[in-house]
């Protein structure tokens, strides 16, 4: 599965008690991937402790603004497991911090009085946050954002009520305010500089995202200086220079971090900004190293992820003998502000020789400017559209004269570089190897195309073979170009696969596929497995898991009410004044006196505005009120009748001629043949709609050519046809096959509605699908196959001997009586 | 108007999980108390900007509902349309406390449009 951590031959397995002891001080995200880095070179030479602060696994620290969002859950951003560490032979010691260093010695001390001995120590202790010392902030109610016990009080805090004021308008200050206004506080934001994130925006750009962030109602206070927090034990407010007081019960401090180098300054290490360390992370004792935001390289100090993968990467190569030296980074940012993209890299301060080309589209809130010196691009900001931030990263990089392309160089690489718009793949050719594909694993372009190279030739493969685009899916279109690029004519082409919605990079048919093969058996269990990017989907993806698992599992998915869209839900037909209507089944558009009589009743009884005949032969009853609803399905069912499910992707109607029986050119019984047609198939969940219709002689009174599944009736038999359809774009029914008699016609729609619910996608009328797949393929599995006819047909009964109980009559008795009642008060003090 | 008048309208488990209930107040407009997939709850008028539907019958997705007749996206805590569409559906001040459903009193003031 995971590629950092296959393990390699060794000629002899060194047992774990006579390796070398590696402690790592730091369960985070550059400790762990240091030791992921080790284990992909070497598994079996360094027997590994980690000690973390924290409760918890190893997670993902830049994604804790998703968690505090309510984007993600803390599940959902765990890097490696409890598996990954067992399976790995790491002793894991949580909540248990280190707190001295005895080099002399070769042991650390943790807070428990825990001593550990060691051969290499690896200190990644990463950074703290600074805490500005003004009056009040050790009050109760004044927190930083770091890590997840910070999460954990904002969203209890939030829970609570009232406002917030984050202190720093840097990024992590703004996500903080992003979040915490998701949760309902009002939000205040006090930064001091003039320009928000200035360390990473332009003043341009920093005005486009403070307007956009009072648009979304967030109170943004830039030269704000603040002089205390005020309360008496708990926080009340914030007192700023100029006397101006904002209320407020919870501070967030995010002024910035500091490399965390206490532990390392005591135990006697040269320390500057961070811990001094050398091209292979090697701090001034040699059997100590450092790694990530605590280390000072070459004098640079780093706050971002990036330049940790590299740092990881040299100190692996440095521990396992193959040493290649890590020589610095350089940084860009490309991120989300409140839902906002913004890019930036490099100089963009201006000055001697340095030369602006700007773009501004107010209108879609574009703003890009490229700093340009001496024929090469010195720095660029994005914001809005930040589609391009890598090529101009790259060209930074590599310092190429731009002067070519320097006209165009604004309007992006694609017409910079004559490819034309939307070229995707020759963008993607065009970057270096160590271009960044996947920002969630820190996947470069080099990897994924030894990937490729590998053998990994599909997009599955390359997921588990190098981890890109198997976390939040972004970058799929990025893979995808590479395979073609790599693989040229042996790749079988991006698949035209759409995703199923936001929530997920898989497509329809690749999460059905996976649905059965992996015996997934409920909604939470398909988005856990399947790397859903969102808590609990969306009201596209919902649906669709809920009806795939019904299909898959008839009798023992239990159907979640919560993922059905209202109308199936409520079992009638919501209006537009929010009123429902409510159609009885009348079988084969038959009726008879009592039930004409119940629903005159009806209609008088709950003052109905209206009654009309409908397209499919039924009497639909408008204007019924949603607390009505059950007492109106016990009237009717009182009188025989059950749901018409006028409301669901499901069996609507079986609309029939009179047939033989009165008319005088019927061929057949179509009225009885409707009839059984919709006692065998009534009750069925469908991808969509699904409409029948039994027409007694090719006048087709019945209009059976432009339904779901059509009879004509000839002398001879019964013409079957499929896949018509009379809405935005009629389509007339292909004529599948002629059958001989009653049972054989019954047979066939049966085998055929089967084929339908476990294959086409969720909200995929018959027609269109038909289309997609062709005709001679159905045909093939029902006409010209009958062992699979009959097992299509056998399928089909089984799933319907769990799905014809009428869902009113339930209700009419009770059930899920919460759908339709209102709570109600009970005052209090 | 007082204010710290809270009413007491149910636990939390009454509402089902990802789903919502309706309070009717004499003379205003109806409330919907929402319980998202991670059980926190929210309170917002029954009313969609859009069209007016009844958000209380949409599906509920992490802290959004998408309104029953057209779809539209609207976050429980601010009442914001979210993504291209615009518009705001008025909030109402709800906590929980031991288990219980409390809404702001003043709510039951809100005026009918």
């Amino acid at each position: 599965m995971d590629g950092f951590t296959r393990t390699m031959e060794r000629p002899a397995v060194v047992p774990l008690e006579s390796r070398e002891h590696l402690v790592v001080i730091g369960n985070g995200m550059a400790g762990c991937r240091a030791v992921e880095e080790l284990l992909a070179r070497d598994a079996g030479r360094y027997r590994v402790t980690i000690f973390g602060a924290e409760p918890h696994v190893n997670y993902n620290r830049i994604m804790l603004s998703p968690v505090l969002a309510g984007e993600k859950t803390f599940d959902q951003i765990v890097i490696n497991d409890r598996a990954w560490y067992d399976d790995n032979a790491i002793d894991l010691i949580v909540s248990d911090p280190v707190e001295a260093i005895d080099r002399i010695g070769k042991t650390v001390t943790a807070r428990s009085g825990r001593v550990v001995g060691y051969d290499r120590l690896l200190i990644a202790t990463g950074s703290d946050p600074v805490i500005i010392p003004v009056p009040g902030h050790t009050l109760d109610g004044v927190i930083s954002f770091r890590d997840m016990t910070d999460v954990d009080r904002m969203i209890a805090a939030a829970d609570a009520g009232g406002d917030a004021v984050v202190i720093g308008g840097g990024l992590l200050g703004l996500e903080a305010a992003h979040g915490l206004s998701l949760r309902g506080m009002k939000v205040t934001v006090i930064h001091l500089m003039s320009t928000l994130m200035e360390r990473q925006l332009d003043e341009a750009a920093g005005w486009l995202l403070k307007s956009a962030l009072e648009a979304r109602g967030q109170t943004i206070l830039t030269g704000g200086d603040t002089a205390e927090i005020v309360g008496e034990t708990c926080v009340e407010g914030v007192r700023l220079k100029d006397g101006r007081l904002i209320p407020a019960s919870l501070v967030v401090m995010a002024v910035g971090i500091r490399p965390s180098v206490r532990l390392a300054r005591e135990a006697g290490l040269a320390v500057g900004r961070g811990i001094h360390v050398d091209d292979h992370m090697v701090t001034s004792d040699p059997a100590v190293l450092a790694v990530g935001e605590c280390v000072e390289h070459a004098g640079q100090v780093y706050g971002l992820v990036a330049p940790l993968w590299d740092m990881c990467r040299a100190l692996a190569d440095g521990l396992t003998g193959r040493p290649t030296g890590y020589r610095g980074s350089v940084t860009s940012t490309k991120l989300k502000v409140s839902g906002i993209d913004v890019f930036s890299a490099g100089d963009f301060s201006g000055g001697d020789g340095a030369q602006d080309i700007v773009l501004r589209d107010a209108s879609r809130g574009v703003y890009k400017r490229v700093v340009v010196r001496e024929n090469r691009i010195v720095g660029a900001v994005l914001y809005g559209d930040t589609g391009d931030g890598g090529w101009y990263f790259d060209l930074m990089k590599k310092a190429e004269d731009v002067s070519a392309v320097r006209d165009m160089l604004i309007f992006g690489q694609a017409f910079a570089l004559g490819g034309g718009p939307g070229d995707p793949n020759a963008a993607v050719a065009a970057l270096s190897d160590d271009a960044e594909i996947c920002g969630c694993n820190g996947v470069s372009k080099g990897k994924v195309v030894a990937a490729i190279t590998g053998g990994a030739t599909t997009l599955d493969a390359v997921r588990s073979g190098c981890k890109a685009s198997a976390s939040c899916g972004s970058c799929t279109g990025l893979v995808e170009s590479l395979l073609t690029v790599t693989l040229g004519d042996d790749y079988d082409g991006e698949r035209a696969v759409k995703t199923m919605c936001k929530c997920t990079s898989f497509g329809h048919d690749d999460v059905r596929r996976e649905i059965v093969a992996q015996a997934m058996r409920s909604i939470p269990e398909v988005m856990q497995r399947l790397h859903w990017s969102t808590p609990d989907g969306c009201s596209s993806c919902r649906p669709a898991l809920n009806y795939y698992l019904l299909c898959a599992l008839p009798g023992e998915y239990v159907d979640d009410q919560q993922s059905r869209f209202v109308n199936e839900r409520m079992h009638a037909n919501i209006q537009k004044d929010g009123t429902y209507s409510v159609v009885p089944r009348m079988w084969g558009g038959v009726t008879n006196p009592r039930e004409l009589r119940a629903i005159a009743d009806v209609v008088e009884k709950y003052d109905a505005p209206l009654v009309k005949v409908t397209g499919g032969q039924r009497l639909d009853i408008f204007g019924i009120k949603k607390d009505d609803l059950p007492a109106v399905w016990a009237d009717l069912n009182a009188a025989g009748m059950v749901s018409g499910h006028a409301y669901g992707k499901s069996l609507r109607t079986v609309k029939t001629c009179v047939g033989s029986d009165w008319c005088r050119f019927g061929t057949q019984d179509s009225t009885g043949l409707g009839i059984q047609t919709e006692r065998m198939t009534w009750g069925s969940w469908m991808p969509h709609k699904f409409k029948i219709a039994v027409s007694g002689c090719p006048r087709n009174c019945a209009e059976a050519t432009i339904k779901d599944f059509g009879v004509i009736c000839v002398d001879s038999g019964y013409e079957l046809h499929v896949g018509g359809n009379g809405g935005i774009k009629v389509r007339v029914t292909d004529l599948l096959c002629k059958v001989a008699t009653e049972a054989e016609a019954l047979h066939y729609c049966a085998a055929f509605i089967q084929l339908y619910r476990e294959e086409a996608r969720y909200l995929e009328r018959t027609a269109p699908w038909i289309e997609r797949v062709g005709l001679e393929a159905i045909k093939a599995r029902i006409v010209d196959d009958a062992e699979s006819r009959d097992a299509l047909a056998a399928r089909f009964h089984h799933s319907q001997s769990f799905s014809q109980d009428d869902p009113w009559a339930a209700r009419a008795n009770g059930a899920e009586s919460e759908q339709h009642q209102p709570l109600s008060l009970m005052e209090t003090a | 108007m007082a204010a710290d008048r809270w009413i007491d309208v149910g636990r939390v488990e009454d509402i089902p999980q990802r789903g919502a209930r309706t309070i009717v107040i004499e003379g205003s407009e109806e409330i919907a108390v929402f319980r998202t997939g991670d059980d926190a709850v929210f309170a917002l008028i029954n009313r969609c900007p859009h069209k007016g539907g009844p958000l209380s019958q949409g599906i509920v997705h992490g802290h959004s509902v998408a309104c029953p007749l057209h779809n539209w996206n609207i976050a429980l805590a601010t009442g914001q349309a979210q993504g291209p569409d615009s518009g705001c559906t008025p909030t109402v001040k709800v906590r929980v406390e031991d288990g219980r459903i409390l809404i702001d009193a003043a709510a039951t003031l809100i005026v009918m449009v």
